[in-house]
């Protein structure tokens, strides 16, 4: 009975190629751009996350002041010191590693190339806060680092624009003025959420403070969280630690900041999956508008064959044959539109997915549940139709002209 | 007249309600005996399509009794005459009444679907009607390629392919010239005789209606006459 009836449905189909696929149309587009749509969203907000992710993941940033875009008045509030540092060490629990970071900016020259890049004073446990990994060479050693040397590892992007074809690891450069030996270079870590993450020159912060900043001073902290402990609850003990450290008075506001990149990554991802739902939404609105379509290119169907359905009226169909004919004449039209629409997606996706710099997710789920949705639409709106179909007068569809 | 495979008994039709009801049929009597070769005559409007839609079941009558096989037609809904239909008529059309953009062999086919045949027997049912109406070699021609005459053959393969007990032609020679109405009504007089089909068929003129063995009359919604044909 089925079998027979997708027989038929087939049939009408195939008798009527440019009929269906305008029928299909509707479907064909609202699959394709819900698809298309959600299937970039996921990508963007993989982006998203991949590139706060590089920032390290789970990682506490203390800097004195008051967090971003709240400067306000009054004198700068002091940096960090190195008893600050072994503080944090010793008495904070749920500590994976802690960093000292001091920033500059300068000139970088190596045989005439210039390039002007950030330098980070620092320790060797910056790379475990961060999880960098070096491509090449090694980290700082330990007299290196306690003696303050002219060692650096350089990004990717600073090894193409000053060394360029060169082997960098062992050569000389100048950086500010000084000169420096290259022992390592970083592991790509690619576009971060805050520019370009290999655009930097990371050398001894004992090196840094005596010969760029001056001082002894920290200007940021970099407390990775261990893996077992809750990152708020770290943040909270590690607010309370400084607040002591900085005698500041109960009631009086933090000269210090935290900044919780799972917390920004969180946001931002959020962010991302809403602007993804809207969009999606929209989309659906319109795949909507197609069931609409189906609708009424079946109703214009169920007129123009009024005397097709006398015929199998007389031939002894019975009401529900006719209407389960034009019902999953429906279904099929709009499965074979959702389809067709996700096809459409997948080679929409892959091509715009690479314009966009938003990795291409193939999401089995998101395409399941619009091909079913798609089915759904046949059913509802070719339900009407069919039902409409199925009561026919067998005499009168007969006469009909 | 011995096992009558169709008895009407005071059956009247009405056409709407009101001021405006048209009574159509006013009280039919008419016993129709299996394997009966039947010609309904009658002036235009004499309800002679009325009577063929309530012996076909497709549609009820307004009053009276309609025994078709013994069971009381009047009585059954829809579906239930829709199921008769499938099981014992077949049906040809003035206009031919085929699905169009559809092969011969396929039209022919169609009552089979609905049969739930499978598809080795639907091919030969199929084939061995369009055979019967001489017709096989057109088997994968649509009914735009088709002249008049192959079409209403096409319609008559299809009535037949379920070898129904009974045959319902109203006017299937009106749409044709007078050579191709002669080989439809061959086609026909082979269908009852050698098949033991019972036709009723309802004609205009003369020279087809001698053909069959029983010719009723029709006036005004009432049989008129009922004589016997040249072929009885
Ligand atoms: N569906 C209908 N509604 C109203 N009147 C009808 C309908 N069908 C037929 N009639 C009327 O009933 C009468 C008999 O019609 P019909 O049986 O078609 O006559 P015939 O086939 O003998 O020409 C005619 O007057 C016709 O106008
Ligand atoms: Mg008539």
């Amino acid at each position: 009975m089925l079998g027979t009836t997708v027989i038929l449905a087939f049939r009408a189909i195939n008798r009527h190629k440019l009929r269906s696929f305008l029928t299909t149309l509707g479907i064909i587009i609202g699959v394709a751009a819900v698809v298309t749509m959600v299937t970039l969203g996921n990508g963007a907000t993989a982006a998203v996350r991949e590139q706060i992710s590089s920032l390290g993941a789970n990682v506490l940033q203390l800097r004195p002041g008051q967090g971003f875009g709240r400067g306000g008045g009054g004198p700068r509030p002091p940096d960090f010191k190195e008893r600050d540092l072994t503080a944090i060490e010793n008495q904070l629990t749920g500590v994976r590693a802690v960093a000292p970071v001091v920033q500059s900016s300068g000139t970088a020259i190596y045989e005439g190339n210039n390039w002007s890049t950030t330098v980070y004073g620092t320790t060797s446990t910056y790379s475990e806060v961060q999880q960098w990994k070096i491509a090449d060479g090694r980290l700082f050693l330990p007299d290196e680092e306690a003696a303050g040397k002219p060692v650096c590892i350089i990004g990717n992007t600073v090894r193409t624009n000053l060394f360029q074809g060169a082997e960098p690891v062992g050569k000389r450069m100048r950086i500010k003025g000084v000169s420096c030996q290259v022992v390592g270079v970083l592991a790509t870590r690619g576009q971060g959420g805050f520019g370009d993450q290999d655009d930097v020159v990371v050398m001894p912060i004992k090196f840094v403070q005596r010969r760029f900043t001056g001082d002894r001073d920290i200007s940021q902290i970099m407390v990775a969280v261990d893996d077992a402990y809750d990152t708020s609850t770290v943040q909270t003990s590690l607010e309370e630690l400084m607040r002591e450290r900085r005698k500041i008075k109960a009631g009086d506001q933090d000269n210090f900041n935290i900044f919780d990149t799972k917390q920004i990554s969180d946001t931002l991802t959020g962010t991302t999956t809403i602007l993804t739902q809207i969009v999606g939404a929209v989309a659906a609105i319109s795949l909507l508008v197609g069931g609409i379509g189906i609708m009424n290119i079946m109703l214009v169907s169920v007129t123009e064959r009024t005397r097709e359905i006398g015929i199998r009226l007389a031939i002894g169909a019975v009401a529900r044959e006719v209407l389960m004919q034009f019902l999953v004449e429906a279904i099929v039209l709009s499965c074979l539109g959702g389809v067709i629409g996700l096809a459409l997606a997948l080679a929409a996706s892959l091509a715009i997915a690479p314009l966009m710099q938003v990795p291409f997710l193939f999401d089995i789920k998101v395409n399941l549940i619009a091909f079913l949705f798609s089915a759904a639409i046949g059913v509802v709106f070719g339900y009407f139709p069919a039902r409409r179909a199925a009561a026919l007068n067998p005499i009168d569809a007969l006469r009909h002209e | 007249m011995i096992d009558p495979i169709i008895s009407m008994r005071g059956v009247t039709k009405v056409y709407g309600e009101g001021p405006t009801a048209f009574q159509a049929l006013k009280g039919i009597d008419l016993d129709i005996a299996q394997g009966d070769f039947v010609a309904v005559m009658g002036p235009s409007g004499s309800g002679k399509s009325t009577t063929m839609n309530i012996l076909g079941c497709l549609d009820v009558p307004s009053g009276g009794e309609f025994l078709f096989k013994g069971r009381h037609v009047e009585t059954l809904d829809r579906d239930q005459r829709a199921l008769l239909r499938r099981r014992y008529l077949g049906f040809v059309f003035q206009g031919f009444n085929l699905l169009s953009r559809t092969t011969a062999l396929e039209n022919v086919e169609l009552p089979l679907l609905y049969r739930g045949e499978d598809k080795k027997t639907r091919y030969d049912l199929g084939m061995a009607a369009l055979d019967k109406v001489g017709l096989k070699d057109w088997w994968d021609h649509t009914p735009a390629e088709l002249s008049g005459g192959q079409q209403q053959r096409v319609a008559i393969a299809r009535a037949i392919v379920t070898s129904p007990d009974v045959l319902l032609a109203d006017e299937p020679t009106g749409n044709l010239d007078s050579e191709r109405s002669v080989e439809i009504m061959q086609l026909l007089t082979d269908l009852n005789r050698n098949s033991g089909i019972t036709v009723l068929m309802v004609t205009h003129e003369p020279d087809m209606a001698a053909f069959a063995r029983t010719i009723v009359h029709f006036k005004d919604g009432l049989v008129e006459r009922i004589e016997e044909g040249m072929a009885a």
